[in-house]
């Protein structure tokens, strides 16, 4: 296990560091004068000029990357213009919202997908399980900006239970959760289901029934705790799908999470706080895969050997 | 069941593609063209989806869209296959170092989760049809590379392609002729399920205001629906509609082709 956490640690390292130069880059592919960009056109010599000093673009390239890297690993992600405070700052304000929206879009997933999966396998090439699949098919192809529209039509309109948008109590997480939730449920119960059939076949099924295990007991205690495996794994590395997708669901709900703080940094062209939003989210998205590969190791000795 | 799901899949994208085609002949109406007396008005004779916020008829503007959405998914899903087993064979085939460095930069492209990197591409570089392209063509190789590279790992070492290289087939020969045909068919249905996945990230780019912007999309539709759900849900409905509709054609059709091509699935 030791060797497996060590080699599965030092492979983040070229990850990480591939990613962060990437995103250092970004602001170097603006097209034409950044400062300009920023400010406009009409920005007087002196401002442009000092804020050129203040994100060090005056300086050669790869003095700048040296001072990024080394400005990340104190944690310093830079200033936001639009907010006057480090970014840091502005991104930790946002996390708990992102956050909330995500743990819940992924319990109604799971609320949905688990049943949906299990029921479906269990009757497999029945009616019940060619109507959750065709479910699922249709979960998977809704866009969540699309989602979002109609359930506010249905659900905060038509019938005013939820609010439009914002996040103030509870119920004002439902909507966006459930939006968020869908494309998830989707591609769980799809997984769920292949992996409850692949278990189904296994030898030692057979045997507990031949041993003439009651079938509850043998799908509860043999089927289910085996099948679950692959899909908690999937859990955690659809995780990153939930992130990218919460975007588009805060901007749908004005949910104020990071999603909206990127989006709204993009159009105001406030440069190092899109930065910092797409270290962020991507930093997140490889730390939750590294647990999740962790954990799956720690729960399948399998998984250490290959 | 599944053969079914797998034609309708196909008659939806064949009656798209054609719409798209013919979008100047179909399109009742000029997209672009205002009519602020038709504001935000709903369905009717003259206009069978309604009009929208400058009066512009909704049908028309939706018939043009697919031409973004079908032109983006297929350049993209093109650049992204030729790239991708372009670079899956090299990584497959060669081994060693190049293997290693083409997967490092695989796993760093895969560290950005869904289409955040899509989103700060075209957000750094500006709105516009080429910016669209080419940032979900940055990420669009990937999967075909990972794909391609485990199937040729898999098949190179057996007999086959011991026999034809025993024989003096050289490198680009094996890859070509006996490599390449046993790995297009997980090919062709990842690359069906790649459209799908490009036309909707296509639209949630111009929904997010940052697609091309001197033409209809169907994002962008949405998005200015999205301000007028109360009094004028007909702006929504339709491109939303569009958009799933097309996305689920694109999974049927991915569905279908999986269970014809690749039998371990049946």
């Amino acid at each position: 296990m030791k060797r497996y956490v060590a080699k599965r640690l030092l492979l983040v390292i070229p990850t990480v560091l591939g990613l962060v130069t990437l995103v250092f880059f970004l602001v170097h592919m603006i097209p034409g004068d950044p400062v300009e960009v920023m400010l406009g056109e009409t920005a007087q010599d002196a401002d442009k000029e000092q804020l050129r000093r203040d994100l060090g673009l005056d300086r050669p390239v790869a003095e700048q990357y040296v001072r990024f890297l080394g400005g990340l690993t104190a944690g310093n992600l830079g200033r936001s213009f639009f907010y006057r405070k480090p970014v840091a700052e502005v991104i930790m304000e946002r996390v708990p919202a992102t956050v909330e929206l995500a743990i819940a879009g992924m319990i109604i997933a799971v609320l949905i997908a688990l049943p949906l999966g299990i029921v479906s396998a269990l009757k497999q090439h029945t009616v019940v399980d060619h109507g959750a699949m065709l479910l699922a098919l249709l979960g998977v192809s809704m866009p969540n900006f699309w989602l979002g529209p109609l359930l506010i039509m249905g659900f905060a309109i038509a019938v005013p239970i939820f609010p439009v948008s914002g996040r103030e109590g509870l119920a004002s997480l439902v909507l966006p959760a459930i939006t968020l939730g869908t494309a998830l449920a989707a591609v769980l119960s799809r997984m769920t289901r292949a992996s409850v059939l692949e278990v189904l076949r296994e030898q030692y099924v057979t045997a507990a029934r031949a041993r003439g295990l009651p079938e509850r007991r043998v799908i509860l205690k043999h089927v289910l705790r085996n099948a679950m495996i692959p899909v908690v794994t999937i859990m955690g590395l659809q995780f990153g799908a939930l992130l990218s997708g919460a975007i588009i669901t805060e901007t749908v709900f004005s949910w104020p999470g990071i999603g909206t703080l990127f989006i709204g940094a993009i159009q105001s062209r406030d440069y190092p706080l899109v930065q910092g939003c797409v270290l962020f989210i991507s930093l997140a998205y490889v730390v939750v895969n590294l647990i999740t590969d962790l954990v799956y190791a720690a729960i399948d000795p399998r998984i250490r050997y290959q | 069941m599944r053969g079914l799901l797998g034609i309708s899949g196909a008659v939806i994208i064949a009656l798209l593609v054609l719409v798209a085609a013919l979008a100047s002949l179909i399109a009742p109406y000029d997209p672009a063209d205002i009519d602020l007396e038709g504001e935000l008005e709903p369905p009717s004779g003259d206009h069978p989806l309604g009009q929208d916020r400058l009066g512009r008829d909704i049908l028309s503007r939706l018939i043009h869209g697919a031409r973004v959405s079908i032109l983006v998914g297929l350049v993209v899903t093109g650049i992204s296959v030729a790239f991708g087993v372009l670079m899956g064979s090299l990584a497959g085939f060669a081994g060693g170092a190049i293997d290693n460095l083409i997967m490092r930069i695989v796993d760093v492209l895969l560290a950005f989760p869904g289409i955040l990197l899509a989103i700060a591409i075209t957000g750094v570089l500006g709105p516009s049809l080429f910016n669209v392209i080419l940032a979900l063509s940055v990420l669009g190789w990937v999967g075909f590379a990972r794909l391609v590279r485990g199937q040729i790992l898999s098949i190179r070492e057996r007999e086959f392609v011991l026999a034809a290289r025993a024989v003096g087939a050289g490198p680009l020969r094996v890859i070509v002729r006996h490599l390449l045909p046993n790995v297009m068919g997980p090919v062709i249905v990842q690359a069906t399920f790649g459209m799908a996945g490009v036309i909707l990230a296509e639209a949630s780019l111009s929904f997010l205001g940052l697609g091309p912007q001197d033409v209809p999309t169907w994002g962008a539709m949405l998005n200015e629906g999205a301000d007028y759900l109360l009094f004028a849900p007909h702006l929504a409905t339709y491109p939303g509609l569009a958009i799933m509709l097309t996305v689920l054609g694109f999974n049927f059709l991915g569905d279908g082709l999986r269970d014809r091509l690749d039998p371990k699935n049946r």
